[in-house]
């Protein structure tokens, strides 16, 4: 690093933010106009919502590409001094706690209907009254074969398809871990190949998690409107999914910059932040294998 | 203030007066005691709490405005350079949480008997709607809707107001004296609250579960609440009034229910066999529309906005018949639109449809039975 | 320092500079005055709606708003007070000033500020279009219980929706960039132990943004497929419980309203040293109890829903959670006053404002342990008791923080003092304007005033009728700071590099107004204060 530099690097004015902003807010606006137009009441008004929201997520991609071409640049131009090189680290680190605090909220809810308002709508604690006299019918079972309202579902089976994609993505995580030490040992070609193994992984992973969904819903009667067990599982599994498909395309962003050779055995945070991120994603489906299909 | 403009010293003074020279100030300014053991013992922990708050706060303040006098430059020009001490600060931990411990302790025994809901001796369901209330006594099978009768002109200032402004009712809940009274709150949409602050009784009214509440009366007398949790537009137009009669009288009047019951199944029957005239139900309607239907409705028929349809000229209004009436007595399920077929006879059905398809310009001409309501029924 | 070139902008007309500079802009200073100014705009229009309210509730009957109207202004003005006022106001204070006081050239990640200003501007226009959308606004409080605002919610509920997704992806962002900054970027020699006050308060701060702002996320995310998908987290009939709604939304709001004072909190204990002329007391316990009150906080949501039917051990366990909270925020009390407490005192703006801060939020404290005791919260949940408890807390609280905060640093950011004798007015008519405005809620919600409501019954007119009065006087006292803050960034006495004569920190060494660049290299730590150099203004 140059020595006249001061000690820690700090950007000139950038158009990246204010193009991100903007894209997210025609991406909000856009999304909120589509669900709200597809509500029967409104549907009259026609439907701009749809392109709108398009065009944003294709400005976000823009600005996201944008973006880290320019922290990409300076990261090989060697700006990143270890001081930044922390900052991103760490900033890395907090953003994933508010993600586990983001899936802590549906977790919170999948536990209060297991362990209070089904409980409760049976009955327990100091709800006596509301079994006698609102669901005299009701009974508590976890998964919620049949609700309050009469809604019929069944369960879906924790030891087929849902322990494959366990497997999938443990195995990915193992995966995407040698790809790691082979950067760190410089070779190219493990690198590479533990690298694709893993994106091709994670699309299995999503492509099985399709087929489960068209069997809950075509053979299971296992739908979002299936109560509340069908709620969680599908706010936790989609939730979820959606996580897997970022992680996906992050990865592959991974191979083809390492393909161009942009990491070094070590200088290669973005790398490590993806694998951080992949990792999260697989302990999060461990905890979702365990309560939402297992127990 | 010392160097405060005149012109703004000036201005201030005579808001300050024109605020005060309409009051009358015959107000509260304490918690009501209210009439049962509980409403009294929440006063008095009321009273506790104020106090060790006014006595901390004179300690704290007292601290704090001494200081400010005393160890302001002009008369203390050198700080002292003390800045930390384990002991005060160990005691300034300690002494509150005693008397936090001193607060809890009543707090807690009162919690626990006011939570106690076993045995009653009377139990009411009141079930919250958008905005009314329903009183079902279990034991008696005896069951009212209780509806805020403060006419719109007052609201609108267009009358001078009563006595009881907004605190009205047609149907008060009737309760007995001396009898340990069991309140089960539900509600048909959103979460209401029932509350009548002279029972210290506020139960949260939430769809699709049963809270539980109780009160003893000792004397009888009349009392007036509200609910008290956001429900939407007319959350401020939904009173609870309490009626407590002693127990003698309390059992004649559920007997005169019961007795009012039969007869106006009775009277059902009567309608029912009789054939109604276009003339003889569209006052009838008028009148149900304007007391149910016009919060919403509005009074001539011209609905709000996207959320509240115009009637006059309405789809349903002037479409199908067989429509109309289901919608009228079934509602529709996740709106606002609540189902009638409960909360009105099969006369007022008959009417107020008849009305909406015949008022307003609306001119379909139909005249429907209250038979044919007691058929779809 | 100053010789370094302004950020390099191609030659443009001036307008298209201007938008440049400040649509384009990676500088703290220029980023903390854009949430500052976006803050007071909102301000000013969350306080027209409590003027709305205000006028309304100033007689019984129907005068100028309609019911639903009237729930729409009471929504939109806890809404905008709590995410458009008093957090992007704390998030430009701590722009300004966290780089400036630990000695940092900037924030950590300055794109990604510019990025977390910039959503908030679009968030806020969303919301408030929804004013003009068919249906009205979100009508359902800024608590927004399902399934009053599920099933029942207006068509504009879905941009309030996306509205809050957007606040929330700004403030974990720039609560990101806080932590990081403070961890990285101190200058050698100042531990975390020998942090100021006003940074240690906003770490903490930042986290429990991080902790809580996605379980927001999480709560709107399942109202909106309760709306839109069918499912049934807040309905009985499938199996949830629209209990549930609250348990989770107040799982972050309790932390939230923490979030809207704890830096409140450090501003107290940057000012009343230096006024005092001496150290603040007991800084450690100071950290301790900030940091068990963010604790603390996670624990006692419960105390929002007494009255919602929970088992009686859960109301318990939450009533005694709640009330140990006042043990930290007392230790804070008694360290503020024991900081006075032979000092050599004077009384300045700042020091006014965070007096007030004090005494008043002493007092929202009291009612708040008044509310913790279940029983009694029978009596006084959803009335006016509560919304005096939340007023004193929140406007002699946040606002009078901030304030203070902006009277305290605007020399060293615009290098003019701002005028004292109008600075003294503002602050007195504000202290009579409060207390008049809320002090009667009390009484109002002590005889059973619900809150909520667009009109009541006839005994409780003569306390509304002085809170309208009070409202309206402190309406104008808002303009009388605009026109402040405005005089003094067109000029005024020139600022001395120190400012005030007790002040001590970081801030206090580099020039007034501090120059577009500050540290570029460390600074030394501790800074060595030139004793001679100040412009205190009092006796
Ligand atoms: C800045 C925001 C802020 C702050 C700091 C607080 C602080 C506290 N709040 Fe408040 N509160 C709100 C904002 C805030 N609150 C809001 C917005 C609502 C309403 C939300 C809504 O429904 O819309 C609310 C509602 C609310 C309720 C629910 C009322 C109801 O709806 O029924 C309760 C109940 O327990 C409560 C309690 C407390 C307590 C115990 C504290 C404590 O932290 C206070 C501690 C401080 C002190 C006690 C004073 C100083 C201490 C001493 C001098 C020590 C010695 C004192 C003694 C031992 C007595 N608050
Ligand atoms: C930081 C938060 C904050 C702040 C600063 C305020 C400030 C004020 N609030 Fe607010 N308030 C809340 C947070 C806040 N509020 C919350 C969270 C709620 C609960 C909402 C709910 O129930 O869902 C609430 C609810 C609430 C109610 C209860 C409504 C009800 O329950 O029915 C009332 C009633 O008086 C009220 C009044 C005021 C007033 C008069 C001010 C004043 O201090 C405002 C002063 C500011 C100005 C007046 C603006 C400046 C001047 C102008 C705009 C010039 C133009 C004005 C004139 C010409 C007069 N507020
Ligand atoms: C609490 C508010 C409320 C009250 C009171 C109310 N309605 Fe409605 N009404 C609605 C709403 C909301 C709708 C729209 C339902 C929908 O989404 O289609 C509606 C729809 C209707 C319609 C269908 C209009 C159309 O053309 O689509 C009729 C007819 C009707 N109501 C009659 C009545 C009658 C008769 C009463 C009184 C006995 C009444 N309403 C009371 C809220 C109300
Ligand atoms: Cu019913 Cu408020
Ligand atoms: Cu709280």
């Amino acid at each position: 690093m140059n020595e006249a530099a001061p000690r820690y690097y700090v950007p000139h004015s950038s158009p990246w933010p204010i193009i991100g902003s903007t894209a997210l807010f025609v991406t909000a606006f856009g999304a909120a106009s589509f669900i709200h137009q597809s509500t029967e009441k409104v549907a009259a008004e026609g439907s701009f919502g749809q392109p709108i929201f398009f065009t944003g997520l294709a400005l976000i991609a823009f600005m996201m590409f944008g973006w880290f071409s320019i922290v990409i640049k300076e990261s090989i131009r060697g700006m990143n001094s270890g001081l930044l090189d922390r900052t991103y680290r760490m900033g890395m680190a907090w953003f994933i706690l508010s993600e586990v605090m983001f899936f802590g909220a549906f977790f919170g809810a999948l536990f209060y209907a297991r362990i209070v308002s089904v409980p409760w709508l049976a009955g327990a604690s100091n709800n006596l009254e509301t079994h006698v006299l609102l669901w005299p019918d009701f009974a508590d079972t976890w998964p919620l074969f049949m609700t309050p309202g009469g809604d019929a579902t069944e369960a879906m089976e924790a030891w087929g398809l849902p322990f494959i994609n366990t497997v999938i993505l443990v195995s990915s995580s193992l995966t995407v871990t040698f790809a790691h030490w082979a950067l760190r040992k410089n070779s190219r070609l493990p690198l590479v190949i533990w690298l694709a193994t893993t994106v091709v992984l994670g699309a299995t992973f999503l492509a099985l998690q399709v087929v489960e969904y068209i069997h809950a819903y075509t053979e299971l009667g296992l739908s979002m409107g299936a109560g509340i067990y069908g709620s969680t599982f599908f706010m936790l599994t989609g939730f979820h999914g959606a996580h897997v498909t970022m992680g996906t395309i992050m990865l592959t962003v991974m191979l083809l910059r390492c393909l161009s050779g942009h990491f070094s055995s070590e200088n290669h945070f973005a790398f490590e932040a993806v694998t951080w991120y992949w990792h999260f994603v697989d302990v999060v489906w461990l905890f979702l294998f365990t309560f939402v299909y297992w127990f | 203030m010392i160097s405060m403009s005149n012109g703004l010293r000036n201005c201030l003074t005579l808001a300050f007066l024109a605020s005060f020279s309409t009051l009358t100030f015959a107000v509260e300014f304490d918690l009501r005691e209210g009439v049962t053991d509980m409403s009294q013992r929440i006063q008095d922990l009321h009273h506790l709490s104020l106090a060790v708050c006014v006595v901390v706060g004179i300690v704290v303040f007292g601290a704090m405005f001494y200081s400010i006098v005393a160890h302001r430059r002009s008369r203390h020009p050198k700080p002292a350079d003390f800045h930390e001490s384990l002991l005060v600060e160990i005691v300034w931990t300690t002494v509150p949480i005693l008397i936090l411990v001193g607060m809890a302790i009543p707090a807690t025994t009162t919690l626990l008997e006011i939570e106690d809901n076993s045995d009653p001796d009377l139990t009411i369901l009141i079930t919250a709607s958008q905005w009314k209330w329903h009183y079902q006594y279990l034991e008696a099978d005896i069951g009212f809707y209780s509806n805020m009768t403060t006419p719109t002109a007052q609201i609108n200032n267009l009358e001078p107001k009563g006595e009881n402004y907004l605190l009205e009712v047609d149907n008060p809940l009737v309760l007995p004296t001396n009898k340990k009274v069991r309140f089960l709150t539900t509600s048909n949409d959103v979460i209401h609250s029932w509350w009548v602050p002279d029972f210290a009784v506020k139960q949260d009214a939430i769809p699709g579960f049963i809270n539980e509440a109780w009160a003893r009366l000792d004397q009888p007398g009349l009392f007036r609440g509200q609910c008290a949790e956001l429900c939407g537009k007319d959350h401020a137009y939904m009173p609870v009034v309490v009626e407590v009669r002693l127990e003698a009288e309390f059992d004649k009047w559920i007997d005169d229910q019961r007795l009012a019951k039969e007869l106006s199944s009775g009277q059902a029957v009567a309608d029912r066999n009789k054939t109604w005239t276009m003339a003889e139900l569209m006052p009838i309607g008028e009148q149900v529309f304007l007391t149910h239907c016009a919060t919403c409705h509005e009074s001539t028929g011209v609905g709000q906005g996207v959320t509240y349809p115009a009637l006059a000229g309405g789809e349903i209004p002037n479409g199908p018949l067989e429509v109309h009436i289901d919608l009228v007595m079934n509602g529709k399920g996740g709106t606002e639109m609540q189902s009638w077929a409960p909360q009105l006879s099969d006369r007022e059905l008959a009417a107020v449809i008849t009305y909406e398809r015949n008022a307003w310009g609306n001119s379909t001409n139909d005249v429907v039975q209250p038979k044919t309501i007691y058929a779809t029924r | 320092m100053v010789a370094q070139a302004e950020d390099v902008i191609p030659q443009r007309s001036p307008l298209m500079a201007f938008m440049a500079r400040w649509l384009l802009t990676t500088n703290h200073k220029e980023i903390g005055t854009l949430y500052l100014w976006l803050s007071f705009t909102l301000f000013f229009i969350g306080g027209a709606m409590a003027m709305v309210i205000r006028l309304e509730l100033f007689q019984p009957g129907i005068q100028f708003a309609e019911p639903l109207f009237y729930n729409q202004m009471v929504t939109m003005h806890g809404l905008i007070m709590v995410f458009g006022v008093v957090m992007p106001g704390f998030v430009g204070l701590a722009n300004w000033q966290i780089p400036l006081m630990i000695g940092a050239p900037d924030m950590a990640m300055p794109r990604l500020n510019n990025f977390s200003f910039w959503i908030l501007p679009f968030a806020f226009t969303l919301l408030l279009s929804s004013l003009f959308m068919e249906g009205g606004a979100p009508n359902f409080g800024w608590t927004f219980y399902a399934p009053l605002s599920t099933t029942y919610g207006p068509p504009s509920t879905d941009f309030f929706i996306i509205g809050v997704h957007m606040m929330g992806i700004s403030s974990v962002l720039g609560a990101i960039n806080v932590i990081v900054t403070i961890f990285n970027l101190r200058t050698p020699g100042m531990t975390l132990m020998k942090m100021p006050l006003f940074v240690w308060t906003w770490l903490i701060t930042a986290f429990l943004l991080i902790m809580v702002m996605p379980v927001l996320a999480g709560v709107v995310t399942m109202m909106l497929t309760d709306r839109h998908f069918d499912t049934s987290f807040f309905s009985a009939a499938g199996g949830g419980d629209p209990l549930m709604f609250q348990h989770v939304f107040w799982f972050f709001g309790h932390p939230e309203v923490y979030i809207l004072i704890l830096p409140g909190f450090g501003i107290a204990s940057q000012i009343i040293p230096t006024f005092a002329r001496k150290r603040l007391f007991g800084y450690h316990s100071m950290v301790f109890a900030s940091a068990a009150i963010a604790f603390l906080s996670f624990i006692v949501w419960g105390h929002h829903m007494f009255t919602a039917g929970m088992p009686v051990w859960v109301e318990l366990s939450f009533m005694y959670a709640t009330m140990l909270i006042a043990v930290p925020t007392g230790v804070k009390v008694f360290n503020w006053v024991a900081t006075m407490w032979r000092g050599s005192m004077t009384f300045e703006t700042p020091m006014l404002f965070a007096l007030g801060f004090v005494i008043l939020f002493t007092i929202g404290g009291f009612s708040g342990l008044m509310l913790a005791l279940v029983p009694a919260d029978f009596q006084y949940h959803d009335t006016f008791f509560v919304v005096a408890h939340f007023h004193y807390v929140l406007y002699p609280g946040a606002i009078f923080g901030t304030m203070a905060a902006v009277y305290y640093w605007i020399p060293k950011w615009t290098g003019n003092m701002y005028d004292e004798r109008l600075g003294k007015i503002h602050f007195w008519t504000a202290v009579i304007a409060v207390n008049l405005t809320f002090f009667p809620m009390h009484f109002t919600g002590l005889a059973g005033m619900p809150r909520r409501i667009v009109d009541y019954s006839l005994q409780f007119a003569d306390f509304n009728m002085v809170s309208s009065v009070g409202a309206a006087l402190l309406g104008m006292t808002q303009v009388l700071f605009l026109y402040i803050v405005i005089k003094t960034i067109r000029g005024g006495a020139k600022a001395s590099t120190r400012v005030w004569e007790g002040a001590d920190g970081l801030e206090w060494t580099v020039p007034s107004p501090a120059p577009h660049h500050t540290f570029e290299t460390p600074p030394a730590f501790p800074p060595i204060m030139d004793e001679n150099e100040s412009t205190s203004l009092n006796e």
